[in-house]
């Protein structure tokens, strides 16, 4: 089926492409011109290119006129204005790779389409679709949907040994919506999107009800351009025990404009991906300003994957690693219908080179503040043909040559366990640290805890450095019986240097038989809390929005210069309720049928039975006699 | 499942452009219901079956798959991402373009018997292929019944009924049952439906058994029946003559239990009725030289654009959330209970003081 569509939608893009004006191509190359220009003027990310000449727009630009249809000029003009005013859309993709102190390799993709044009606007029907998924596009125009981020994580992102993640996302299947304002019933718009992507996704995201759901009233706020934030119109579920599997990938790959075919996405492939430490694929929809004057919105698609490839599994122990060995394919082409496609390689700890040594040693730098910090990246971009060489292939290889020594403790990090014994209650503990030195900063915890684990909300406490410290915010709405969630949200100052725990007692319930899944005694999840906070930034973050930032450090919007924005999941909890032995109604009917058979049924015999003689029955000669006789008329035999 | 039992439309829409014409659609659900790491090989007998409905024609928009646990990315499979049905990890049949349908707690006997989403359209053209895999009663218990998740279970007679059901709303054409269980025969004893042919692994009282385990993995790979299924059907392409009493026939000799079919409520002779017409989908396609004319898009109408001021959002607002009124929650009336208090004291206020005495209080 994806060889005929892949086949039926070329046939429509020559169609159209056949019928349309030259102008429309024209228009075309005046967008990447712009986006040239605009290269050349910005500073930041400065580019440090020691071979000077070579300008990689002049390249894009060639790249685009090579792969541009013949032009037939015989229809008229009306067709190619409704042309060029449908569909202005690009796509970018990268591909980051961190090499990581414990000796793992962490590697993001990112693949954005940016689309000019109003899903929400009345008036104009989006009908043609192009590097935007019309899946997608279908969706939110249907739902209304002004937000959505939805992600699908296999592992749990270990902060303390990897640091920070570009993009967070908690384990299992997580997704936040923001409605547009106009949009009427909120949870009937929520139901039926959970179900439409389940389908999209191959997920079960149908289990996403009301159960699940909540609405949270300070945290997540929308990542897109906006201006009122009515929490009546944001949706936030997870389910923490999705699983992640190829037929999660695929769909997920379908979405791309290249597919699985050409560009950065020839290294997806599922048998390597999912033997790692962690895999995360995500998708978030949210309206961005078109350009630096931010006068009209555009439509921002970005599709993320983030990896983290172990040592010892992937790496066989041996601390060299390459593409080959990562993904087990090496990349030969650009996706031709990208504007831009890098791969950075970030060399922040080895400026001399003593740490690991890179090959092919590439001239391209770039500085770009990320996570708080300057970070330096060899760049590699794919659409310069020379990057391939003689082969055709570029094989990244990392080979290192010393040890590096212990990593920065992440500023924020959190965890959270169950304590207790026994299955009546417990409680649950969340410990947040502050690595600053000397830095106060306020985090939001955001908990949202099923309604079978029944909290005690008089027994929460919040200490630091062992003393008491009063959140400056508490949000706390109660849980109602298979109805609805606990929705806990606090805001917390958290001390310099300091560990924050918060604690609260609960009491487990005892479920209605029917509600127990399958295999009970596995336990229940309740999903990770959420840790927001603006961390003190080491390095002034850039405020300004450029085009040309690479996608990895424009993902959060950056409002002011000393403090960037992250989010922290905790681990999701597994808890124990009380289970009965579902064998059980099957023994007591056998036990019970047992003794009143044997018990009762032999009582009442003895009581009631009586005894008679049975007259022998005769054999066949003496009945065949004693018939003829009883018409003679004659006495019978005995 | 290809049908439902309310006439609602489902979610799968055929994106058709220009003049292709299907015929002959063909829907094949393969289910597979049973949990744990120790039946692995059930997943494997239905993706293998998979596997070869698609690589025969059938487009993923025909298929619904179940697969009642996950095997692939099981935290125990030391090669993730991959469903072996050979030993020494010859073939992965899981592949790189699955899409299941239905996982997990998801298979349940509704979800199967009548789905509410994910659903095939499903018309009185279409050849529907039926796969199930798992256990039934067997030295468990009794026959005639095939367990889903362990929990649950789907009797011989209730799916004689579904497919009643499906004839009189003129959902299929003609039925092809495979059931690969120990007692497989037990389930299609009691078919009535007209056009309805059945294979079954085993007899009544006989157990299937299972092909090969793999050392690596730990566990039996496939069932035997299925192992020779799929042998044959490797040799098989879109345009191969074999019919039904070649697939009969073929799993019949070399296996130790004697498989079963019936064959009594078809129509047709089992002998000319081809593999493919279950199996496999051979898509017609007319080329047309004539121009089709396309509608123009609607005018953007860009002119009144408003110049709002737009910006990002603070991501944590800090003195705009400690600031933040509470919510005037929506006023509720009174709870059942609050009600039932009321009226109580009211009720013994009235007893101890009598109604004669109302005038002296209001």
């Amino acid at each position: 089926m994806a060889a005929h569509r892949c086949g039926l939608s070329l046939v429509f893009i020559l169609i159209l492409s056949s019928l349309a004006c030259p102008s429309s191509c024209d228009a075309l190359e005046k967008a990447n011109e712009n986006t040239g220009e605009k290269q050349s003027v910005s500073d930041t990310p400065r580019e440090v290119n020691t071979d000077g000449s070579i300008a990689a727009e002049d390249l894009n630009e060639r790249q685009w006129q090579s792969t541009d249809v013949e032009a037939d000029r015989s229809d008229g003009t009306k067709d190619s204005e409704s042309f060029t005013a449908a569909a202005r859309d690009q796509f970018q993709e990268e591909l980051v790779i961190r090499p990581l102190h414990s000796g793992d390799i962490y590697a993001s993709f990112q693949f954005r389409t940016l689309w000019d044009t109003d899903f929400l606007q009345e008036r104009q029907k989006v009908s043609h679709y192009r590097l935007f998924p019309k899946s997608l596009g279908q969706v939110l125009s249907k739902f209304s949907v002004r937000e959505l981020h939805i992600s699908f994580t296999q592992g749990f992102w270990r902060t303390m040994q990897w640091g920070q993640p570009f993009i967070p996302s908690p384990p299992g299947a997580e997704l936040w919506v923001w409605f547009h304002d106009t949009v009427s019933d909120v949870d009937g718009n929520w139901k039926e999107l959970t179900n439409v992507l389940s389908g999209i996704f191959c997920a079960s995201l149908n289990f996403i009800d009301l159960t699940n759901t909540v609405q949270p009233s300070a945290s997540f706020k929308p990542l897109g351009l906006g201006n009122a934030t009515d929490h009546r119109f944001l949706r936030y579920a997870t389910l923490p025990r999705e699983i992640v599997c190829t037929e999660n990938l695929t769909p997920w790959k379908k979405l791309l404009p290249c597919g699985s075919k050409a560009g950065l996405s020839v290294l997806l492939k599922s048998e390597k991906l999912f033997h790692s430490s962690f895999h995360s694929q995500a998708v978030h929809i949210r309206p961005v300003c078109q350009d630096e004057q931010c006068t009209s919105k555009a439509w921002e698609l970005r599709q993320t994957l983030n990896v983290v490839f172990d040592l010892y599994t992937s790496g066989q122990g041996k601390k060299e690693w390459s593409l080959f060995k990562m993904f087990s394919r090496t990349l030969t082409e650009a996706c031709p219908l990208a504007t831009s496609s890098k791969v950075y390689v970030d060399i922040t700890d080895n400026p001399e080179g003593e740490l690991f040594e890179l090959s092919p040693a590439t001239p391209l730098l770039s500085q770009a503040v990320v996570l708080g910090d300057r970070r330096t990246y060899s760049v590699f971009d794919l659409t310069r043909a020379e990057m391939f060489g003689q082969l055709r292939s570029l094989n990244l290889l990392l080979r290192w040559k010393g040890d590096s020594g212990d990593m920065l403790r992440p500023l924020l990090h959190a965890e959270r366990y169950v304590a207790g014994f026994g299955l009546q209650t417990g409680e649950i503990h969340t410990v947040i640290y502050n690595n600053h030195p000397y830095r106060a900063f306020p985090v939001l915890l955001m908990d949202s805890v099923p309604w079978y684990l029944q909290l005690y909300i008089h027994t929460l406490t919040v200490t630091s450095k062992s003393r008491d410290n009063k959140p400056s915010y508490i949000h706390y709405q109660p849980a109602k019986d298979r109805h609805r969630p606990h929705l806990l949200e606090m805001l917390i100052q958290l001390p310099p240097h300091s560990m924050t725990e918060v604690t609260v007692q609960f009491e487990r319930a005892l479920l209605k038989w029917t509600e127990y899944t399958p295999d009970p005694n596995h336990g229940f999840y309740v999903g990770s809390s959420v840790v927001s906070a603006l961390v003190p930034s080491m390095v002034a973050m850039n405020t300004n929005f450029t085009q040309d930032q690479p996608l990895f450090s424009s993902f959060v919007p950056v409002k002011e210069e000393s403090s960037y924005f992250v989010r922290v999941y905790t681990e999701p909890l597994l808890v124990n309720l009380p289970t009965p032995d579902f064998s059980m109604p099957y023994n007591v009917i056998c036990l019970t049928c047992t003794v009143v058979a044997v018990g009762y049924g032999s009582f009442y015999n003895l009581l009631t039975r009586t005894f008679q003689v049975d007259e022998p029955s005769l054999p066949l000669a003496k009945r065949l006699a004693n018939l003829i006789r009883r018409i003679r008329g004659v006495p019978l035999l005995a | 499942m290809a049908f439902s039992l309310d006439t609602n439309c489902g979610l799968l829409n055929h994106n058709i452009i220009g003049p292709i014409y299907c015929t002959s659609t063909i829907f094949p659900p393969d289910i597979l219901i049973t949990q744990f790491w120790f039946n692995y090989r059930h997943v494997a007998n239905t993706l293998s079956v998979y596997r070869s409905v698609k690589r025969l024609g059938i487009p993923d928009s025909h298929i619904v798959l179940m697969l009642a646990d996950d095997m692939a990315c099981n935290y125990r499979n030391p090669k993730p991402a991959t469903v072996f049905s050979h030993k020494n990890m010859e073939f992965n049949v899981y592949g790189d373009d699955v899409e299941v349908d239905y996982r997990g707690y998801e298979v349940t006997v509704e979800n199967f018997l009548t789905p509410r989403s994910k659903r095939l359209l499903s018309d009185d053209r279409s050849n529907i292929l039926i796969y199930l895999t798992g256990q039934t009663g067997n030295s468990h218990g009794g026959n005639g019944f095939l367990k889903f998740q362990d929990s649950e279970e789907i009797s011989n007679m209730e799916l004689a009924d579904a497919f009643e059901q499906m004839w009189q709303k003129r959902r299929y054409n003609e039925l092809l049952f495979i059931i690969d269980t120990c007692q497989g025969a037990s389930m299609y004893e009691r078919f009535y439906s007209p056009n309805l042919m059945a294979l079954a692994s085993s007899q009544v009282g006989e157990d299937s058994l299972s092909h090969q385990p793999d050392l690596a993995i730990g566990v039996h790979l496939m069932d035997k029946y299925t192992f020779y299924l799929l042998e044959f059907l490797e040799e098989v392409h879109p345009a191969s003559q074999a019919n039904m009493n070649d697939l009969v026939s073929v799993c019949a000799h070399r296996v130790s239990v004697s498989p079963g079919h019936h064959t009594d409520l078809f129509q047709r002779n089992p002998g000319s009725v081809l593999i493919t017409d279950f199996f496999g989908s051979v898509r017609k396609v007319e080329i047309t030289k004539d121009t089709i004319n396309l509608t123009s898009s609607v005018k953007s109408g860009s002119g009144d654009m408003q110049i709002e001021s737009l910006t990002y959002v603070d991501q944590l607002p800090v003195a705009e959330i400690i600031h933040q009124k509470p919510k005037q929650k929506d006023w509720h009336p009174p709870d059942g209970f609050i009600l039932g208090l009321w009226t109580l004291i009211l009720l013994v206020f009235f007893q101890t003081y009598g109604i004669k005495h109302l005038k002296h209080i209001f």
